[in-house]
């Protein structure tokens, strides 16, 4: 039957050099359908022994190792940034409670210094109120001592112009009365 | 000069493998091409690399087992990723044979009925045998769509039993008679560069550029055939198989 082939192919060799392919059209020759399925079936099962064995579960494999790695380091990264946030989350927090101590420590040498001034205030009102105290009554004494030699002044006065209008010194008492009573009136 | 658009898509015989019956089995040009094929597809997908950061064979291997995956998912949803190895081998062995036979002096397998059809019947009752097999009697409901009236449903069934019998016919000559009317328009044109050549001499050569313009678009639209006959194929078997696994439109 190894005839047969060559007979066909001989047939087929004709036809093209002669031109003529009205008979043997190649895809309808269906003495070559045989070999062509038995090499169909032999390379498609090899091949799909070599799909399904080898071929998709390596590229698989890598595919999916990436794909691992990928999410991996996804993971890492969201890690690290929650750790960075935390991070930062506590630095605020430290910012936060420093500041408070400052303003504490602030305020508290503010009340300090406060009560210090206030007093150094008292004491030095209490010391002017004393100089203040001494003062009026210097003042005071000054001028009862002023006002007694005033009415000394007066006396003397009064006295000598009575003795130049009478002609005659008065009577010291009468003239200290005098004085007296006027500068009561 | 005689031009001859059929002789590429004769069968040689190298030599003989043996006898079935009064049958003889030879190896022949379409084998050695289907063997080609399966080898490009092995070097492919077993010799690109493993990189963590793929170069650009790798990037191939992976791109081709992305694209075939994600068609099954988007076609036949998750449970038809039990057919990958199937559909990927499929899809792989269509496009790259025909690709290859897109080079010039090559040999086109899909360009044969007999291999088309029997893809196509691999297909057919792949989804037969997997339809009863999960599903039972109840696979017969890919026949009755719901929401159909009831005097019209024996209708409706008459066709849809016809058309699903009617899908290995559509699935395999689409296939075959793309690849061999794309390799036929080529070769006629390619041949009218010669033709022009040698019955008009130099104003001839100078006249051959148009029919040369144009089978360099061709090429590069039998090019773009190639992969998408490989697409078609496998994403029809997608739809198909999608019908065995969820029966009831």
């Amino acid at each position: 039957m190894a005839e047969s082939h060559g007979e066909t192919k001989a047939g087929a060799h004709t036809e093209a050099d002669g031109g003529q392919h009205g008979g043997g059209f190649p895809p309808f020759d269906s003495s070559t359908f045989a070999s062509q399925l038995v090499s169909l079936v032999i390379a498609f099962v090899a091949l799909y022994i070599i799909v399904s064995r080898f071929a998709l579960p390596r590229v698989g494999g890598v595919i999916e190792a990436r794909q691992n790695v990928i999410e991996g380091d996804l993971a890492q990264a969201q890690k690290l940034k929650d750790e960075s946030e935390a991070a930062l989350k506590a630095y605020e927090a430290e910012l936060a409670a420093a500041r408070s101590r400052a303003q504490a420590i602030g305020n508290e040498a503010r009340e300090k210094m406060n009560a210090a001034a206030e007093a150094e205030r008292k004491s030095l009102e209490e010391k002017l109120a004393v100089r203040l105290g001494d003062a009026e009554k210097q003042i005071a004494a000054t001028r009862t001592t002023a006002m007694s030699n005033v009415r000394g002044i007066a006396a003397d006065a009064a006295a000598a112009i009575v003795q130049q209008l009478t002609g005659a010194a008065p009577d010291g008492k009468a003239v200290s009365k005098a004085v007296d009573a006027s500068l009561k009136g | 000069m005689k031009i001859d658009p059929i002789h590429q898509f004769n069968i040689e015989p190298l030599f003989t493998i043996g006898h079935i019956g009064n049958q003889t089995i030879a190896f022949t040009n379409s084998s050695l091409y289907m063997f080609l094929t399966v080898a490009l597809i092995s070097v492919l997908m077993l010799g690109s690399g493993r990189q963590l950061i793929p170069g650009r064979f790798q990037s191939m291997a992976e791109i081709t087992y992305e694209f075939v995956a994600s068609t099954i998912r988007s076609t036949a949803g998750a449970e038809g990723m039990r057919f990958f190895p199937l559909i990927f081998t499929l899809f792989m062995f269509i496009c790259v044979s025909n690709l290859v036979g897109i080079i010039p002096y090559t040999f086109t397998v899909s360009s044969h009925i007999i291999v088309t059809a029997a893809l196509a019947l691999l297909v057919f009752f792949t989804v037969i045998v997997y339809g009863f097999y999960k599903n039972g009697l109840k696979f017969f409901k890919i026949f009755v769509p719901s929401g159909v009236p009831i005097y019209i449903l024996p209708l409706v069934v008459f066709i849809e039993v016809f058309s699903f019998l009617l899908r290995p016919v559509s699935h395999s000559v689409r296939l075959f008679a793309n690849m061999l009317a794309g390799h036929i328009a080529l070769k006629v044109f390619a041949g009218f560069v010669a033709m022009l050549g040698v019955s008009l001499g130099a104003v001839g050569w100078i006249g051959g550029v148009m029919p040369l313009a144009l089978t360099v678009a061709l090429t590069a639209l039998e090019l773009l055939v190639a992969f998408l006959q490989a697409y078609v194929f496998a994403i029809l078997t997608c739809i198909y198989l999608n019908d065995a696994i969820h029966p009831g439109h």
